[in-house]
């Protein structure tokens, strides 16, 4: 019992040196998003905001990001869940339900996630154009879940790999066909995988910047548009920077803490495959 | 499985009973498109966002029935700004006008893609041709046809420098009036190194490119630079005259600050010089803002003892320009209205609404300096007065990407300050790549 | 192929009302702006009457009953918005990359291999960021693995906190790339005597003067290597995130069974764990190497183009926005996706070959 507890103390020794070194960025982000302009320099990066905390930075970011979030929120949700609902399709499709070939269209799908995306604006906006999706927010949701299919179909295939065939026999045998099988068996077991790509297209949409500004005109901008656009082209309010970065990551931070309890959900579900 | 089967076809029903009745009855033509103009710009920070807005204010008053949308990017990490048009101008969706860098970099880019319109009549109705300096209009204009309007003007050759740093050095001579050549300036230099300082503080790499520019000026000066990019060039690129700038230029970098490139923007820079570590800093005027505004756009510094001011060293009646300016594209959506936008523009409202804000001086030579900065006042007087020469750096004298292949030359460069053969070399190259040299 | 088809009366009819139904809505969409309440509501409406039509479609296959039939129609949309998106634009890119464009009108001479030429020929940039990208994809993939696991296994050893410690380490994945490089820059900041700051500040108020360190601004090449450390910190949490994923897919019957046959901790990380574990790093390896290949904000904040951290991405970044030189730019991209091909068509290729067997 005793080595158990030293066990402990010691895992814990580390996890907080860990949580120390991951928060102290976040720290000087903190600590300069309270500062005034005069006083972001580098040689005073680590000392306390003299003449009190400036709440007026975070006002200061928020004006400027209002009025895109919600650009923003109505981009990644639906782009968030389309997508990965997309993505467990083709992972168990492609994982469980093998035809000729199969393993090439996988193969070729996944090179699509190295596509340096600067070098295909031009093509992109203009077949956007043709196919009328350019300058709204469905465009952008179509863009990013196209982009996204290499990635989640690649998560949730591997999953889908670790998951016993027996399982899925045992249903054949019950009657159920291929939408079946997914809905009644392999959906249920998906939370971590969910959990992960959710939190993976949510992140990369929601900071994502190139196509979100090229993509959408000027009324649909989402924030990450407008967070860029703080940083003016000759001077740079890192302080009130930094307080809009921190309100923009946000919305991001709650989608892990509320994803979180599905890790531990697909715990549970990992035990019905005893 | 008739359960499940009820539920996805409920799902289904309800997802086209929606669809059905959203693209039935309610569709509506487009309605006739109201009059707009949607300018893109890179005005996006402190000061040059509230410039933009002032004249904008000015266009609202003048012409109230034209709706100003402000598609404005930061020209920030990456320069996205630039991206983003250069994206739309390929898929032909241009915005009704746009901001360039008035010189090359809208003639090499715009004028020659054959996208954007002269504006010879413009130039007259509004005056603009006779309030320009005369040595200003070539440098923005193709074959005698000027193609955008110059809406403020900027300083590159400014030296900034703290004249405590100065005094406690022991330096007697005066920036303002002593540092006639580079080599006098190279002197105090040594004084300042041996006073345990950083004489020339020097910021992110692209600062490196914009000292470039000015010592290659205070080596050669002005005439000479313009023939280096003159078609074919006055100034032969493989001589003797760019061998001495390089030479400078090497040593000009041997009394930066050793942590350069680790720095955010030019900022930091020109922070040393005011915090006391550093002596010089040579940037634009847009620094002047940084060091005298008021929070939370400045330092709140005072002019002459905190921070001063002098044309860069050897550059003495020279003015090395920036602008920015307005271009009317080919096949706008909104003619007329993008004429109305060029006319403030142009005009003198339009101008003292904007420069005092962003911290430029007024393209125009007939703006009410009453209106402006104790610097821009000086630097005003100095436009209309001295001999005008275009940037490197900020796109008035080489097409963008001859500038960019220079910017890649000096990057290589400021990483082994010994090849100083190879660097010229590559300086020729570039010219020989734009098809400027033969 | 088709073993059977069954026909059921109310789902065709169902299918064909969705058929009719989408049809005409992308019909009318096409040629009529939808507004609803001042706001354009047509591309939303093309892209709905577009999944309307083709559900149609999956339930008329549904009823041949052959599962390889209707796995294909499942699959087939990604394929080819795939085959657009990605397969049709590399095709536009290469095509690019033969060419002599140069500005903004497109210029489609053809010029042969003549911008590939010029990228190998004495360019000294192009050596810099091909160095810098192999230094970076080795530092950033072996830190992110090793961290990321080790963080998985930390957390899965049941302790209290669980969830903050692993809301803390994922949090950074959260900031985007400019504002995260800009924040490293601060912390690395290389200043030394009177300016010391950052990082090294905090070693020296600890004693620790040993560890200070000109970080990302040290001399070519090993500056780069720097580069990793804010990399490793925004992606190690997620690769945690998926190596949890993973062993939390494992049951808790087989640890059990493993620790009642006398298996130590240690041994049952590394006989039944870690092997378990093979696709979720390949997945990581796949996931944080199509970063590390195309990584560009990050370091354009840390580096702020200097020349010693340049990477692909910069470079054709640079050469076509900033330069027009559009070939250029695209014979740089092409490049980049033929290094990554090198890289990950083998694993591909195997990756089909044992499957296969299975």
């Amino acid at each position: 019992m005793t080595r158990r507890i030293l066990t402990h103390t010691l895992l814990y020794i580390i996890l907080i040196a860990l949580a120390a070194f991951y928060l102290l960025p976040i720290y000087l982000m903190l600590l300069t998003s309270f500062k005034t302009i005069s006083q972001v320099d580098l040689k005073t990066m680590w000392s306390l905001p003299i003449s009190g905390l400036h709440i007026e930075n975070f006002i200061a970011g928020y004006k400027q990001l209002a009025p895109n979030i919600n650009n923003s929120l109505m981009m990644v949700i639906p782009e968030a869940i389309l997508s990965s609902l997309l993505g467990s399709l083709n992972g168990y499709l492609l994982a469980k339900w093998k035809f000729r070939g199969s393993n090439l269209v996988f193969s070729l799908i996944l090179f699509g996630m190295f596509i340096p995306y600067q070098s295909i604006l031009i093509p992109l906006v203009k077949f956007m154009q043709s196919i009328k999706l350019y300058g709204d927010i469905p465009g952008l949701i179509l863009v990013h879940i196209i982009y996204g299919i290499p990635i989640t179909t690649l998560i949730f295939r591997n999953y889908y790999a670790g998951i016993e065939t027996e399982l899925l026999d045992a249903g054949k045998i019950d009657g159920a066909g291929l939408m079946g099988l997914y809905r009644y068996i392999m959906f249920p077991l998906s939370a971590p995988s969910f959990a992960v790509v959710i939190i993976w297209q949510f992140t990369q949409a929601w900071n994502e910047f190139l196509f979100a500004v090229i993509l959408t005109n000027q009324s649909h901008w989402p924030v990450t548009v407008a967070l860029n656009n703080l940083a003016g082209s000759q001077l740079v309010q890192w302080n009130v920077l930094m307080a809009a970065t921190l309100l923009a990551a946000l919305p991001t931070l709650l989608v892990y803490l509320f994803l979180g309890r599905y890790f531990l959900r697909g715990l549970m579900a990992g035990a019905l495959k005893g | 499985m008739n359960k499940k089967n009820l539920y996805g076809i409920v799902a289904i029903l309800v997802v086209a009973a929606t669809v059905l009745s959203a693209c039935g009855p309610k569709a509506t033509p487009t309605p006739a498109a109201s009059t707009e103009v949607e300018v893109f710009s890179w005005w996006v920070g402190p000061g040059e966002a509230d410039g933009l807005a002032a004249m904008v204010k000015v266009f609202n008053a003048q012409y109230p029935n034209i709706q100003f949308i402000n598609a404005a990017v930061a020209g920030g990490a990456g320069t996205n700004a630039k991206a983003v048009l250069a994206t739309r101008l390929a898929a032909n969706d241009p915005p009704d006008s746009w901001q360039a860098h008035a010189g090359q970099e809208t003639i090499a880019n715009y004028v020659a893609a054959g996208q954007v319109l002269p504006l010879d009549d413009l130039f007259k109705s509004t005056g603009l041709d006779k309030v320009l300096p005369a040595t200003l209009l070539p440098l923005i204009s193709q074959n005698g046809h000027p193609y955008s309007v110059p809406v403020n003007i900027h300083r590159s050759n400014v030296l900034w420098y703290n004249p405590k740093v100065l005094a406690a050095a022991g330096v007697t001579a005066n920036p303002k009036t002593d540092f006639a050549t580079l080599d006098a300036f190279f002197a105090v230099c040594d004084q300042i190194k041996a006073a345990g300082k950083i004489c020339l503080s020097l910021g992110a790499p692209w600062t490196a490119v914009h000292l470039f520019e000015n010592i290659m000026i205070g080596t050669i000066g002005a005439q000479k630079w313009s023939g280096l990019w003159s078609t074919p060039p006055t100034t032969d690129w493989a001589g003797a005259d760019v061998t001495a700038g390089i030479a400078n230029f090497a040593k000009a970098l041997s009394y930066t600050n050793a942590d350069a490139s680790t720095m955010t923007d030019w900022q930091p820079a020109s922070k040393l010089v005011s915090d006391g570590d550093a002596a010089f800093n040579i940037m634009g005027d847009w620094a002047y803002g940084y060091f005298a505004n008021a929070a939370p756009n400045g330092l709140a510094l005072t002019p002459h003892t905190d921070f001063d001011w002098a044309v860069a060293p050897g550059t003495y009646g020279v003015f090395n320009f920036l602008s920015d300016s307005f271009v009317l594209p080919v096949g706008a959506k909104h003619p007329d209205a993008t004429l109305d936008w060029l006319t403030v523009a142009a005009s003198r409202p339009g101008q003292e609404a904007f420069n005092p804000l962003k911290g430029s001086i007024c393209a125009r030579t007939d703006c009410n300096q009453a209106l402006f900065s104790e610097y821009s006042q000086d630097a005003a007087k100095d436009w209309t007065a001295n001999v005008v020469v275009g940037s490197l750096f900020h796109g008035v004298v080489a097409a963008p990407a001859w500038a960019a292949s220079i910017t890649t030359a000096v990057g290589l460069f400021q990483a082994d300050t010994t090849k100083t053969a190879d660097f010229q070399a590559a300086l020729v190259a570039a010219c020989k790549s734009d098809g400027t040299c033969k | 192929m088709f073993r059977k088809f069954t026909l059921r009366v109310p789902r065709l009819i169902l299918a064909l009302a969705l058929i009719l139904g989408g049809a005409i809505c992308v019909f009318f969409l096409w040629n009529v702006q939808l507004i609803i309440a001042g706001k354009n509501l047509t591309s939303i409406g093309i892209l709905l009457a577009g999944l309307v039509f083709y559900t149609g479609i999956i339930l008329i296959i549904s009823m041949f009953q052959s599962e390889t039939v209707l796995s294909i129609a499942l699959l087939l949309p990604s394929m080819v918005a795939v085959a657009i998106f990605v397969y049709g634009f590399i095709g536009w890119s290469i095509r690019v990359s033969f060419t002599e464009w140069k500005g903004l009108n497109p210029d489609y001479t053809w010029a042969g291999l003549k911008q590939y030429y010029l990228l190998f020929q004495n360019n000294p940039r192009f050596v810099i960021d091909v160095r810098n990208t192999a230094m970076f994809t080795v530092g950033f993939i072996l830190g992110c693995l090793i961290i990321g696991l080790g963080l998985a296994i930390l957390l899965d050893q049941k302790l209290k906190g669980e969830a903050l410690f692993r809301g803390i380490f994922l949090f950074p994945m959260s900031i985007s790339f400019i504002a995260s490089g800009v924040v490293w820059g601060w912390l690395m900041n290389p200043s030394t005597g009177n300016r010391i700051t950052g990082i090294n500040l905090i070693f020296q108020t600890l004693g620790l003067k040993s560890l200070i360190s000109l970080w990302h601004s040290t001399p070519m090449p090993w500056g780069m290597a720097f580069t990793v450390i804010p990399a490793v910190w925004q992606l190690s949490g997620f690769t945690m995130a998926l190596y949890m994923g993973g062993m939390r897919s494992i049951s808790d019957d087989l640890r059990e069974a493993a620790r009642v046959d006398g298996a130590s901790e240690f041994q049952i990380y590394r006989f039944i764990i870690f092997p378990m574990l093979q696709p979720v790093t390949l997945s990581a390896v796949i996931i944080l190497g199509h970063m590390s290949l195309k990584i560009f904000d990050l370091i354009v904040a840390l580096g702020n183009k200097a020349i010693g951290l340049d990477v692909p991405g910069i470079y054709m970044w640079t050469t076509t926005f900033d330069g027009t030189n559009y070939a250029q730019g695209a014979a740089i991209g092409v490049l980049m996706l033929v290094s990554v091909a090198i890289l990950v068509v083998p694993y591909l290729i195997q990756n089909m070959r044992t499957e296969t067997q299975l």
